[in-house]
């Protein structure tokens, strides 16, 4: 793979609150290569939010940073100061998320909120408008003066989301992360925002970190996958060997879980028990409570091992000691 | 083959809103359907397209504009709340949010206690063993009873929402997007709970849901909704199978679909 635009080594983001500390994320590693999509999927307390937010350096008390190493082309995010990653976030790394009213000021028009940010930077207010003007016709806005003219909550929220994604583009960020951003969507707005984020990848030729805990949206946009559980990444790969021959048991677990169509049962597989809690983690695998092949072994932190061609597992079924 | 009498009646149910411009909307246009004792009908569609509304208005939460809802036979469209009464504890909902759809200042207990109480269902012996058999069956243990909404994960919380709705034994429960807001590992837990609980007390579901994979499993027939209206209407399988309407084609191939093979295959390994 060539030189990666992001690479995130061994980050650890705790929240120190009055019940404890919350690791929730503890020896994270990710890497996106140049114009790849990597889509980071876990569920609630997993971790792939805070590592979004480690990235923008968005992190706020109680929480903290507190090891670890985020390269994005080249520079230490985590060494600069905040006037120089203020160069960076929201111009070549943009950001999207969840809830797009939510994202949107209620009580501004929609197109003063989108040309702030190029009239900061000294763009002549006229030319912001055009500029934001024709991000939302190549995004598939239609008649996007009334948009710009309107408030967030007299669009719906497929459009809301739009012009997010025009207000995160605005500025050809080499790096898009967008954090689970169709899942307040329908059906048909969800397949329109994430084809939007596969053609501008190809526009613009950026790179995706997608965070979703759908294994629907993994399928249609990965290249490829990163499984969070608990505050680490417990498998990676290629999203065809991820999706294809899951080797985790909780990434075994999670994609037998899902209903499909064709596939007529009478009771879906099940994973046991409950989303940890971050804060009492078991010792070992803090998957080891709900796992159905857990050994002697698990209560000991498991090894990453390859199990595949670019394709790992951090679990203990796979590691060559098990073998002797 | 007779096909059983449908226990819920749905007869050309119109509800129109009147837009602050003075105009009126059509959101909910003509539909009629029937929900057959003890089978599950799921209601599909883009949001907004009246799925909530439709499964309210059977409920007799909000009044229609016109039509009718037939539950046992008997006629409850805009009922007064003392002519539901004898209805109420027979048709009960779960919510989409579990935690905002608990009172966060009583107990799990006490929520569960209130259905009794409003129903008059059992004298306070009675109703605690009832509160003990409910938390049982849906899965949560006797000491919940005393924990906060608060206190319990998402997954958790829905069970006691499923509780509540089950305290009056109900034959017909409106579940409104009910794993919408829950994990994923938890979704199929709760699905599986939801069919246990169907075929063990015999109940009749109505279930709205955005996701299409989450219908397939659950409903022997759907409804697909655009703009109020039904477009179509047929058994799970051939629903899937054969899509008649545009419509559903698209959703159908919008809905991203979890194709166990992922997108890219892969050769097995050697």
């Amino acid at each position: 793979m060539a030189e990666p635009v992001l690479t995130v080594s061994d980050l650890a983001t705790w929240f120190h609150t009055r019940d404890g500390v919350v690791k929730a994320v503890d020896g994270a590693d990710l890497e996106i290569g140049r114009e790849e999509i990597v889509t980071v999927v876990g569920e609630s307390g997993s971790g792939k939010s805070v590592t979004a937010l480690s990235v923008m350096r968005l992190i706020q008390a109680p929480g903290r940073i507190e090891r670890g190493r985020i390269l994005f082309d080249g520079t230490d995010l985590l060494a600069l100061e905040e006037a120089g990653m203020r160069t960076i976030r929201g111009t070549r790394i943009s950001m999207i998320f969840q809830n797009p009213y939510a994202s949107l000021h209620p009580s501004f028009r929609i197109g003063d909120q989108m040309t702030e940010a190029l009239v900061r930077r000294g763009v002549e207010r006229v030319d912001a408008v055009r500029r934001s003007t024709e991000m939302l016709e190549r995004i598939g806005v239609d008649d996007p003066v009334r948009v710009m003219r309107g408030f967030a909550f007299e669009v719906s929220a497929g459009v809301c989301q739009r012009v997010m994604l025009a207000m995160a583009l605005m500025s050809d960020p080499e790096l898009l992360i967008a954090d689970e951003p169709t899942t307040n969507l329908d059906a048909i707005a969800q397949v329109q925002i994430l084809d939007l984020i596969r053609q501008m990848r190809d526009e613009i030729r950026m790179s995706v970190l997608l965070i979703t805990h759908d294994f629907g949206v993994v399928s249609k946009m990965a290249d490829r996958v990163v499984v969070m559980y608990a505050g680490r990444q417990v498998e990676s790969g290629d999203a065809g060997a991820v999706l294809g021959e899951p080797r985790h048991p909780y990434t075994v677990g999670l994609i037998e879980s899902v209903p499909r169509p064709g596939h007529a049962v009478d009771r879906l597989r099940q994973i046991a028990g409950e989303v940890p809690d971050v804060i009492r983690l078991p010792p070992g695998c803090s998957f080891r409570p709900r796992c159905p092949q857990a050994l002697e072994t698990c209560g000991e932190a498991p090894p990453v091992v390859p199990v595949g061609a670019e394709h790992f597992a951090r679990c203990w079924l796979f590691a060559p000691r098990r073998a002797a | 083959m007779t096909a059983p009498p449908a226990l819920v009646e749905v007869r050309r149910l119109v509800k129109d809103v009147v837009r602050p411009d003075g105009t009126a909307l059509r959101v909910v246009d003509e539909v009629s359907f029937g929900v057959r004792e003890g089978e599950t009908f799921g209601l599909a569609g883009v949001s907004g397209s009246g799925k909530s509304l439709i499964g309210r208005m059977i409920l007799n939460l909000i009044a229609p504009t016109s039509g009718d809802v037939l539950f046992e036979g008997r006629s409850v469209a805009g009922l007064a709340p003392s002519e539901m009464q004898p209805h109420r504890p027979r048709m009960q909902m779960v919510f989409q949010n579990p935690l905002a759809s608990m009172n966060p200042r009583k107990t799990a207990g006490s929520s569960l206690e209130l259905p009794l109480l409003n129903f008059g269902l059992g004298g306070p012996r009675e109703r605690k063993e009832r509160i003990a058999d409910l938390l049982d069956l849906v899965g949560l243990s006797p000491r919940h009873a005393r924990y906060y909404p608060h206190e319990f994960s998402g997954g958790q919380c829905q069970r006691l929402g499923i509780a509540r709705a089950l305290a009056s034994r109900p034959k017909f429960i409106f579940l409104d997007e009910p794993v919408s807001a829950l994990d994923v590992s938890i979704q199929a837990q709760m699905l599986n709970l939801l069919k246990d609980l169907q075929e063990k007390l015999g109940l009749t579901y109505l279930f709205v849901a955005n996701n299409l994979n989450v219908l397939y499993f659950i409903s022997d027939r759907i409804a697909v909704l655009d703009s109020g209206r039904i477009i179509e209407e047929a058994d799970t399988q051939a629903l899937f199978a054969a899509p008649r309407e545009a419509l559903t084609r698209s959703l159908l191939s919008a809905m991203v679909l979890f194709k166990g093979s992922g997108p890219r295959t892969v050769p097995a390994p050697a």
